[in-house]
C-alpha cells in the first residue's frame, strides 16, 4: 500500500516547513517534497509605503539575516535616487555584510548543523541540538557561540543594534564606525580566526572519514550555480555582476546585471508550497535548476582574493576532485566563507574610510524603478521596486536566496530519502537525515521561530486510499 | 491680577486667574499626561489624556482647558483616571496603524512615551486597521495618516504661529482626517511656507521629513518656544 511520510515541522532551520515523503506499495521512496507552509506577504503590504522605509520594513522579514534586506533595499533605493553612494558608505555596508556572513554561517554550522555531525544522526533527538553540543564539547560550543557573537557585534557597532539595525539608507548609511568599535573588532579577530580554523579542521576530518557517504548522497547532482563575482571574477558579496557556471566549472553566462534578472530568471509556482521555484530561463522549468549560497559563490568565483581563504578554496576544490557539486559541501563552503569574511574585515580595519563622516548621499526620486542585489549568507537576494513620482511603492518583487535553492532542496531530500528511508517502519534517524538535507542549504524561511532544544515532529502514514493509517507526534 | 488658590492631589497652589488646571499642576510639579497640548499654541482638549477629577463636578474635566477656580480640589491620579487614561491610549493605538518597529519616530514618539507612562502593555481593543494614505507630494516633508492621532497640533501651530493655516480637519467621527489646503496634495498647497513647524509639533511619526528612516525623526521643540517668546515678548534669544 502506498504511503506518505510527513515531517512537520522541519527542525533546526529558520522558518516553518514540512517534508512529505511518498512511498510506493513496496515501501520504496518515489518522491519527496519540501513544503514551505508559511506566508509572510511583505510584497503586498509594502505597497503604498515611501521607498525610503523599505530597508527598515524588509529587515523585519528575518531576525537572522536582516542585514541582507537592509543592503538590498538600500541598493534599490540608491537606484531610485540615481546617486552613487560615497566610498566610505560602500565599505561600511560591506563591513556589515561581512559581520553578517560570519554570524549567520557560525549559527548554521555550530548551533544548527554540527549536533548532527558531532553527536550522530541517530543520537537522542532530545540532546541533538546546541545544548547537547554544550554538554558534550563545551569548549567548541563556546567558541562557536563567541564567533557568532563577534559577527553580531560588528553589526551592532555599526547599526547600534544586533538585529534589525535600521542603518542602511538609500544613498549610503547613517553613521560610520567609531574608533572604539574599530579597536574592539581588531582585538577579537585573532580569536575568531582560531575558531573557524578549528571548525574547518574538524569538518575536513569528518568528510574524509565518517561523513564520506553523506557527501555522496546529500544533494550530489549536477546543476547550475549562480552568484555575484567581482570585476576580475573574484568572490563577491555586495556588488559586482552575476555569473552562472555549470557542474564542470564552465561559465554558462557572465557579466549579467541584476537589472536584467527577468530576462534570465523565471519563477514557477507549485500548489503545494508558498515558496516560489526560480529557474534559469534559457533552460526552462525545471531543467533550469541552479543553486546559490556559499557553495555556489565558491564555485562561480575564480578566486577569493585573500591568502588564507584562497588556500582553503584550492584545498576545497582538490578534495572534491573538481567542482564540488554535493550540497553537503555547503557546510564546508560556509566555513571557508567565514575565513574570507574575517580576512576582509581585517583589511577594512586598516582603511581610513570606515571612520569617515561622508557616508550619505541625498537626492529625490529620479528613477521610478530600481533593482538591488546583494549576497545574503544563503545566496543572492533581489529587491525590485516600482514607485510613483513621489516615491511611494507601487510594486515589490523579492527573490529571496532560499527560493533559488528550492528546486535543489527538493532534489536533495528525494535523493536522501531514496537512500535512507525504507518503509513501513520509519526510524527517527532516517528522517533526521532527510531534514539535514534541507539544513545543508541553511534555508531562511522566515524570522527564525523554531525553538532550539525542542524537536517536535509529526509523521503521518497515509494509505493509498488517502486514509490516515498511523500518526506519530514527538514533542 | 487676582490669584486663585486650589489643591491638586492635596498640594496647596496659588496661581493667577485664568490659568488652567494643567498650568497649575505643572507649577506644582504634578505630572499629568498630555498629547494634544503643545506649549505656545491654544488648547482644545482633544486627546482626553489630561482628564482630572474636580470636587463638585460629576464629570471628568480636561485639565488643559479647565480654568482654575477658588477653592478647587483636583485629583489627577485616581484609579479611575488611571484606567481611563490607559483605555484612551489603547483606543488611540487600535484606531490607527501604529507600527513602531518601522516608524520614523520610533524612540522619539510621544504616543510611545505616554503608552509607557500609563502602563499600556497591550491593547484590549480590536485593531481597526483602517485604510489610510501617505502624502509625500511635498518636496521636503510627508504626512502618513496611518500614524495620525488627530491631536491637531499641526493645525494649530501652522495657524497660530506660522499664520499659514495649511492644515485643517475634514469629515467627522472615525472618518476624520487632517487635510492640507482645500483637501489637496500637500505639495500643491501654495499657502505652505515649508517652515517645518508641523514636523516639530507632531507628537508621532505622522508628519516627517522625507527620506527619514526608522527612528530618525527628531524634533526641534525649542524653536517653537523661541518663536512664541519672540512674538509675545519681543525677545529673540534661544
Amino acid at each position: 500500500m502506498a504511503k506518505t511520510v510527513v515531517i512537520d515541522p522541519v527542525t533546526r532551520i529558520e522558518g516553518h516547513a514540512k517534508i512529505s515523503i511518498y512511498l510506493d506499495d513496496a515501501g520504496t521512496v518515489e518522491d519527496a517534497r519540501f513544503h514551505v507552509v508559511e506566508y509572510r506577504g511583505f510584497e503586498k503590504f509594502c505597497e503604498g509605503r515611501p521607498f525610503t522605509e523599505m530597508a527598515g520594513i524588509t529587515a523585519r522579514i528575518c531576525g537572522i539575516c536582516p542585514v541582507s534586506h537592509l543592503l538590498a533595499a538600500a541598493k534599490t533605493g540608491d537606484k531610485i535616487l540615481a546617486v552613487k553612494v560615497p566610498p566610505a558608505a560602500e565599505k561600511l555596508r560591506r563591513l556589515m555584510n561581512l559581520g553578517q556572513i560570519t554570524q549567520s554561517h557560525a549559527l548554521s554550522f555550530f548551533h544548527l548543523s554540527s549536533p548532527d555531525f558531532l553527536l550522530g544522526w541517530d543520537s537522542d533527538p532530545a540532546k541533538r541540538n546546541v545544548f547537547g553540543l554544550i554538554a558534550s564539547d563545551p569548549d567548541l560550543a563556546r567558541a562557536g557561540i563567541r564567533l557568532r557573537q563577534f559577527g553580531q557585534t560588528v553589526i551592532e557597532l555599526l547599526g547600534a543594534r544586533k538585529i534589525h539595525a535600521a542603518w542602511t539608507v538609500p544613498g549610503g548609511v547613517r553613521s560610520p564606525l567609531s574608533e572604539e568599535g574599530r579597536q574592539w573588532i581588531r582585538d577579537r579577530l585573532p580569536e575568531s580566526f582560531e575558531t573557524v580554523n578549528l571548525a574547518i579542521g574538524l569538518f575536513k576530518n569528518l568528510i574524509d572519514n565518517q561523513l564520506q557517504d553523506e557527501v555522496k548522497v546529500f544533494g550530489s547532482f549536477p546543476s547550475l550555480f549562480m552568484g555575484l563575482v567581482g570585476k576580475n571574477g573574484e568572490w563577491e558579496h555586495y556588488d559586482g555582476h552575476l555569473r552562472f557556471t555549470d557542474s564542470q566549472g564552465d561559465i554558462v553566462a557572465d557579466h549579467l546585471s541584476e537589472d536584467d534578472y527577468p530576462k534570465f530568471l523565471g519563477e514557477a509556482v507549485e500548489k503545494w508550497s508558498y515558496l516560489k521555484f526560480p529557474y534559469y530561463k534559457p533552460l526552462g522549468y525545471p531543467d533550469g535548476i541552479y543553486r546559490v549560497g556559499p557553495l555556489a559563490r565558491l564555485n562561480v568565483c575564480n578566486q577569493i582574493g585573500t591568502e588564507a581563504a584562497d588556500r582553503e578554496l584550492q584545498e576545497f576544490r582538490d578534495r572534491a576532485g573538481g567542482v564540488p557539486t554535493s550540497s553537503f559541501f555547503y557546510h564546508y563552503a560556509r566555513l571557508i566563507e567565514i575565513v574570507a569574511a574575517l580576512e576582509q574585515i581585517q583589511i577594512l580595519m586598516d582603511d581610513p574610510d570606515i571612520v569617515s563622516s561622508r557616508v550619505r548621499a541625498t537626492g529625490g526620486v529620479n528613477q521610478l524603478e530600481g533593482i538591488g542585489v546583494s549576497e545574503a549568507p544563503r545566496g543572492t537576494l533581489f529587491h525590485h521596486y516600482q514607485v510613483d513620482e513621489n516615491g511611494l511603492i507601487r510594486k515589490v518583487n523579492l527573490i529571496i536566496a532560499t527560493g533559488h535553492n528550492n528546486l535543489a532542496m527538493n532534489q536533495t531530500i528525494t535523493q536522501i530519502a531514496k537512500q535512507y528511508v525504507h518503509g513501513p517502519e520509519i526510524a527517527e534517524g532516517m528522517l533526521n537525515r532527510v531534514e539535514a538535507g534541507i539544513r545543508c542549504y541553511d534555508p531562511c524561511l522566515s524570522c527564525s521561530t523554531h525553538a532550539a532544544g525542542q524537536m517536535p515532529l509529526h509523521i503521518q502514514i497515509v494509505g493509498s486510499d488517502g486514509k490516515l493509517v498511523n500518526e506519530v507526534y514527538r514533542n | 491680577m487676582s490669584v486663585k488658590t486650589l489643591k491638586i492631589d492635596g498640594i496647596d497652589i496659588a496661581i493667577e486667574e485664568g490659568a488652567t488646571v494643567l498650568d497649575a499642576a505643572r507649577q506644582a510639579g504634578v505630572p499629568i499626561p498630555t498629547l494634544c497640548h503643545l506649549d505656545g499654541v491654544g488648547d482644545i482638549g482633544a486627546c482626553r489624556l489630561c482628564l482630572v477629577e474636580v470636587g463638585g463636578s460629576r464629570r471628568l474635566l480636561p485639565a488643559c482647558v479647565t480654568e482654575v477656580a477658588e477653592g478647587m480640589e483636583v485629583q489627577t491620579n485616581t484609579p479611575k483616571l488611571q484606567e481611563y487614561r490607559r483605555m484612551t491610549v489603547e483606543l488611540l493605538f487600535s484606531e490607527g496603524n501604529h507600527v513602531c518597529a518601522v516608524c520614523v519616530a520610533n524612540g522619539h514618539c510621544e504616543l510611545q512615551d505616554v503608552a509607557i507612562q500609563v502602563g499600556m502593555d497591550h491593547s484590549r481593543f480590536t485593531y481597526r486597521f483602517p485604510d489610510r494614505g501617505v502624502d509625500v507630494s511635498h518636496e521636503q516633508f510627508g504626512i502618513d495618516h496611518n500614524r495620525c492621532i488627530l491631536c491637531t497640533r499641526c493645525v494649530r501651530v501652522c495657524d497660530e504661529i506660522e499664520g499659514a493655516h495649511v492644515w485643517d480637519v475634514a469629515q467627522r467621527g472615525a472618518a476624520c482626517y487632517i487635510v492640507s489646503g482645500l483637501n489637496q496634495p500637500w505639495g500643491e498647497v501654495d499657502a505652505c511656507t515649508s517652515c517645518g513647524k508641523c514636523v516639530d509639533a507632531c507628537p508621532t511619526g505622522a508628519i516627517f521629513r522625507k527620506g527619514s528612516t526608522t527612528g530618525e525623526k527628531e524634533r526641534d521643540r525649542a524653536k517653537l518656544d523661541f518663536l512664541v517668546t519672540a512674538r509675545e515678548k519681543h525677545e529673540w534669544t534661544r
